[in-house]
């Protein structure tokens, strides 16, 4: 006797897995899948002709602890972050404050510090290279009217990674512009009225009103924002290919490297797999607690 | 100035030649309750907004207490407003959205804290202090809006139809909250409405509005019992004043009589004034609204007690008593259209003439 209830509930669960299946599948063959190969392929060594690769266990991130290059490009994509995250969120930020304003030629305003996030980041790269080359470059041209040496930005170890800092800062204000200002409209104006009756200057409103109500974009925009300053590192290829003498290396572009250029597929493989433990680390913290303190409406 | 508190003076605000404000002139007394009343896009908002400094007239001056605020911003007008939609800030407590203004202000703590007791207590809101907007009914938002208004110490205080987004039943009570405020703090009450019978219970003094323009400023009893205009007798008194073509009275054509459906009766045929067909019969308990319907009137009613047996389409005869007959002279009608006669004080053209005399064929 099969009981009814039973049966609903089985065909319940049935129903339930077979819509997670889609997502499921997609995410095993392209998450999960290659996360395990990879932690798998960072525990054996490299095989060579001579020596086929064997099971080293960690030994491969021993060797990449104790390889100073590798801190050198910690401490760069450390550098990299702590600069383009807070500098491309209050550019952004700045900038969709002003373009949300009753200015003239809004639209316009609006869709010119659009523009970079449009171009693909190859085509900005070479766009600032323009600007970057020692000589005859944007930079030099300028600095020339007013007397200044010629500098060559992406040649010297000290400038170089601020160089291409630069460059993504102006690629990504543009686009967290575009979410701050989704929000900002978001915002009915009669607050700003409510708050004008009651005194408030431009400063008081702007702090006490209209950052809480962003917050929400603001923790959106701080993830991306992370998250780029690990991935975004196209214009690397063509500005300074990490270079001079590792100035300018960040974690992507050395895995890559490792990986496609010296085929050194475990090295990757683990440098890969530090990357993503500290950014899950860095994720859950964020959602944890700026989640609590921020108002969602 | 004598008793003139707010004093708009020829305020003109439009867009593009329409909409907005034209010419407006007005006065409030100290201490008064104002209703500014009218259809909905006539200008009532824009005149508040301008009073309130959210907007600019491009022609005019406003005076509150004899100054002149024409152009201070609205944070030197030293007045306070409840919104229609409450503008409550989201992401703040009520304590906070309370304490708000006072804060931008640098209310020293002690003086703010108990500003804020006394506010909570007025407005029945203890309990509530922590709780954010999102979590509150709306008659709840509302008080918060209000304690948010009065804390502010201003003496004059603007609301834009606060009720509107509140149940019948809601909005009697919130009502009555705000008169008993605005006579225990003694505030000047500046209060839109499109309701009339809101204006009607709350106010001192309204102004009925049209198309941009004041037609008629008054007690709530003079625009009930003294219209200006048809337009002022067809929006105020719920069911509104009704209204017959003077030739059916044996007057000119082209003047038009009023008359409010409670002073209606149903007449011997002989001592008949009118002769109207039964419309509609509404029955409402303790009387039964007759709705009646004649080719040269509208909106004329009779009211009946209890239940009764007339059948629809039946002819009934109606008494019109001379005294409480309202004309509405041709002139005065065609003034209607004439902006500078029926803004703000009338010109004596436009006056109607109340149960004129010379109506009666006997008597
Ligand atoms: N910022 C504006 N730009 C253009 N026209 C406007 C603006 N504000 C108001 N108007 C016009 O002015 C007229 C009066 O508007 P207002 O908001 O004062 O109406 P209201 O009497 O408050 O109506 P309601 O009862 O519907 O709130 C309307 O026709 C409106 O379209
Ligand atoms: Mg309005």
């Amino acid at each position: 006797m099969i009981d009814p209830y039973q049966s609903h509930k089985r065909r319940q669960t049935i129903y339930g897995w077979l819509l997670l299946s889609p997502a499921l599948i997609m995410l095993t063959a392209f998450a999960f899948y290659p996360t395990i190969a990879t932690v798998w392929t960072s525990l054996f060594s490299r095989g060579t002709r001579k020596r086929p690769s064997e099971f080293v266990g960690l030994e491969n991130y021993r060797s990449l602890f104790e390889d100073p290059t590798f801190w050198l490009v910690v401490e760069n994509n450390l550098w990299y972050a702590g600069v383009t995250i807070p500098a491309s969120i209050i550019i952004a930020l700045v900038m969709a404050l002003w373009a949300n304003g009753k200015i003239p030629a809004r639209s316009f305003v609006r869709s010119a510090y659009f523009t970079p996030t449009v171009l693909p980041m190859i085509a900005a790269g070479n766009l600032w290279l323009f600007f970057y080359t020692p000589g005859f470059g944007v930079l030099d041209q300028i600095g020339g009217l007013f007397g200044l040496p010629s500098v060559n930005w992406l040649g010297q170890p000290d400038t170089a990674l601020w160089a291409v800092c630069a460059v993504t800062v102006w690629k990504e204000a543009g686009f967290f512009m575009i979410f701050y200002l989704a929000a900002l409209q978001t915002i009915p104006p009669d607050l700003k009225e409510a708050a004008d009756i009651e005194g408030a200057s431009r400063w008081t409103y702007t702090w006490r009103v209209v950052l809480p109500l962003l917050m929400p974009t603001t923790l959106f925009v701080l993830v991306n924002a992370m998250i780029n300053s690990v991935k975004l590192i196209d214009h690397l290829f063509i500005l300074t290919k990490g270079g001079p003498s590792d100035a300018s290396m960040l974690l992507l572009y050395y895995i890559w490297e490792n990986a496609f250029a010296f085929f050194d597929a475990p090295i990757a493989a683990a440098t890969t797999i530090l990357v993503l433990i500290v950014l899950s680390l860095v994720a859950a913290v964020q959602f944890r607690f700026i989640d609590r303190r921020t108002h969602y409406r | 100035m004598t008793g003139s508190y707010v004093a708009f003076d020829g305020i003109t605000r439009r867009w593009d030649g329409k909409g907005g404000v034209h010419d407006i002139s007005l006065s409030v007394a100290e201490g008064s309750f104002v209703s500014i009343l009218g259809p909905s896009g006539c200008g009532k908002s824009t005149l508040l907004r301008l009073l309130a400094g959210l907007e600019r007239p491009s022609a005019g001056a406003i005076h509150i207490a004899g100054r002149d605020v024409t152009h201070l911003p609205a944070s030197q007008r030293g007045l306070s407003m409840v919104f229609q939609s409450y503008a409550l800030f989201p992401h703040l407590t009520v304590r906070e959205n309370i304490l708000f203004g006072m804060k931008v202000r640098r209310v020293p703590r002690p003086r703010r804290e108990a500003k804020l007791a006394e506010a909570l207590e007025m407005m029945g809101l203890e309990g509530l202090e922590k709780r954010k907007p999102a979590a509150l009914s709306g008659g709840q938002r509302q008080r918060v809006a209000l304690a948010r208004a009065v804390v502010s110490g201003h003496p004059l205080c603007l609301m834009d139809e606060p009720l509107s987004n509140l149940d019948a039943k809601l909005r009697n009570s919130v009502r009555r909250d705000i008169k008993a405020l605005q006579r225990n703090l003694g505030l000047t009450v500046i209060y839109v409405t499109h309701d009339q019978a809101e204006a009607m219970s709350l106010s001192d003094q309204i102004v009925l509005m049209q198309d941009s323009k004041i037609v008629q400023t008054g007690r709530p009893e003079e625009l009930y019992d003294r219209p200006n205009s048809v337009f002022a007798a067809e929006f105020i008194g719920d069911p509104p004043m009704a209204i017959l073509d003077g030739a059916v009275l044996g007057l000119e054509t082209g003047d038009q009589v009023g008359i409010r459906p409670e002073h209606i009766s149903l007449a011997e045929p002989d001592a008949a004034d009118l002769v109207a067909r039964v419309a509609a019969c509404e029955y409402l308990g303790a009387e039964t609204r007759v709705i009646l319907a004649h080719p040269k009137a509208r909106g004329l009613a009779v009211a009946l007690p209890g239940q009764n047996n007339l059948q629809i389409g039946q002819e009934v005869a109606l008494g019109l008593p001379q005294e409480h007959r309202v004309l509405f002279r041709a002139a005065a009608g065609a003034a209607e259209k004439d902006p500078r006669s029926i803004a703000g004080r009338a010109s004596p053209n436009s006056r109607p003439v109340i149960a004129e005399r010379h109506l009666q064929p006997s008597s």
